[in-house]
């Protein structure tokens, strides 16, 4: 493809109003050695032999510079069970891409974060199971991963990376929260993103395990700002609330199809993580067109973009440039249609019911794991 | 501490924040760990004054002769724009 075309896909998305796409999540593969229970990958997980190798990749990473993305982030499953993840680092950094490793830790040993820190490699998100090693290796069902990590967090202090400390908390762990924010200072890092676990993925099959009580749920808003105002300047805190609890949806990323796009393990490309539970979309690939053609022609992207497809009460509901509607894989799970109003929202008919079931989920004490699965060889 | 910078501070670009040019959108941009900062032609122009070695002082009285402003304006405008990106942690001081 050469620069001329790109140019030509430019012009035409401008003409109709389509930004350029920002960030990219590429997810470089499906394995992992965890098995957290909410993980965001899809339940049908892209196997081994059908991944992307390096020289597709580093193309679709020359396509997305061009295309106008300015943010990689390089995550998975564990992006470092890819053995050329060096060569991918350098390549994104070589195509002119603020590069950022999304990781558990488990993978990366001394050296190979050294050769991260040679290839250019700009900031790295670590995942927190937990605060301890009890905790921590039971909800990533992985013995001896909490060390490791504390390790690894060890190893990216000393080579200098920026850092941001990735918490996922839920039922189990929110009373941890204060111990994590903690941990990040401890760590260096300049950031902490505290994300309530949400509902999709594997993590639909745990809402009776994960699902926080409406109490910890305001506990965690309450100890996030304490934190913020307190830690101004030290530490940056990014919040995702919990959401069945809320009267308002999410807003679902920067608006369907103007902000962000995913690329899967075997180069299908997605307008979120969880796209592919919207069974009506159809999907393009990186192997056989543009990644400029796919965001501003193909038909998932351009499935919810503006509001057209909106229903009632979405329609004429004066938030809706605010939210977008909320979320499409939402609204997909949960009213059994993509184009209905998020039932998180207090407006949708099923908001009432779905509180409902938030809190007796919440109550399920003796809830079993379900962990996430490996992807298939 | 109120919103400005004292003169005496270092401003330093901290390790993951870097200048670039959006060929894209035609403008430039501070890119730090999830953030996208777009840049105007004065944010520009502070940002590229900072070397990691000049005072926050030095940097507004070099503004202020180049762009024939006054000197208070110019450290309270870069003031509040630095102290911003401080609060993001995408700035720090020495
Ligand atoms: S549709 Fe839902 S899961 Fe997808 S990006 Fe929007 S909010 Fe997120
Ligand atoms: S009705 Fe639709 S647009 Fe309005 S707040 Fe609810 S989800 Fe958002």
């Amino acid at each position: 493809m050469d620069g001329s075309e790109v140019r030509d896909w430019r012009a035409e998305g401008k003409a109709n109003g389509i930004p350029a796409p920002i960030a990219m999540l590429a997810e470089l593969t499906h394995r992992c050695p965890l098995s957290c229970p909410y993980c965001s990958n899809p339940v049908e997980l892209a196997q081994k032999s059908l991944e992307l190798d390096t020289s597709d990749w580093v193309r679709v990473f020359q396509q997305a510079a061009e295309l106008g993305v300015l943010q990689l982030h390089l995550s998975g499953g564990e992006p470092a069970a890819r053995r050329d993840l060096v060569d991918l680092v350098k390549a994104a950094r070589d195509a002119g891409l603020y590069t950022n490793l999304i990781t558990s830790g488990i993978g990366l040993t001394e050296r190979r974060l050294q050769e991260l820190d040679m290839a250019g490699l700009d900031h790295i998100q670590l995942s927190l199971q937990g605060t301890d090693a009890d905790m921590a290796d039971r909800i990533g069902g992985y013995k001896g991963g909490f060390q490791r990590k504390m390790q690894v967090a060890a190893w990216i202090k000393d080579i200098g990376f920026p850092l941001t400390l990735n918490a996922v908390v839920h039922r189990q762990n929110l009373h941890q929260l204060p111990r994590a924010i903690e941990m990040a200072l401890e760590m260096n890092a300049r950031r902490i993103e505290v994300a309530i676990v949400q509902f999709h993925g594997w993590a639909m099959s745990n809402r009776d395990a994960l699902m926080p009580t409406k109490e910890q749920a305001q506990e965690a808003s309450r100890v996030v700002a304490e934190a913020r105002d307190r830690l101004k300047g030290q530490l940056v805190l990014d919040y995702v609330p919990a959401d069945y609890h809320a009267d308002y949806p999410k807003r679902c990323m920067g608006g369907w199809g103007t902000t962000g796009l995913n690329v899967a393990p075997d180069g299908e490309v997605l307008p979120c993580h969880a796209a592919q539970t919207i069974k009506s979309l159809k999907f393009d690939n990186v192997r056989n067109k543009s990644l400029s053609e796919i965001w501003y022609r193909g038909s998932a992207f351009n499935a919810y973009r503006g509001d057209d497809w909106m229903q009632e009460p979405c329609r004429s509901c004066d938030r809706k440039k605010l939210d977008f509607g909320g979320c499409r894989c939402q609204a997909m799970a949960l009213a059994g249609d993509p184009n209905a109003t998020d039932p998180v929202c207090v407006k949708s008919p099923l908001h009432a019911e779905l509180q409902k079931r938030a809190v007796a989920f919440s109550h399920h004490d003796n809830a079993e794991l379900t962990y996430r699965q490996q992807p298939p060889a | 501490m109120t919103d400005g910078l004292s003169p005496d501070v270092i401003p330093v670009i901290p390790r993951g924040v870097r200048l670039h040019w959006d060929h894209v959108r035609e403008k430039w941009v501070l890119l730090a760990p999830e953030r996208a900062v777009a840049l105007d032609p004065i944010g520009h122009a502070i940002m590229t004054e900072i070397d990691g070695a000049r005072s926050f002082g030095t940097i507004t009285t070099a503004l202020a002769d180049k762009y024939g402003a006054p000197h208070e304006q110019v450290a309270a405008d870069a003031g509040e724009f630095l102290r911003g990106l401080m609060n993001r942690r995408i700035l720090e001081v020495a």
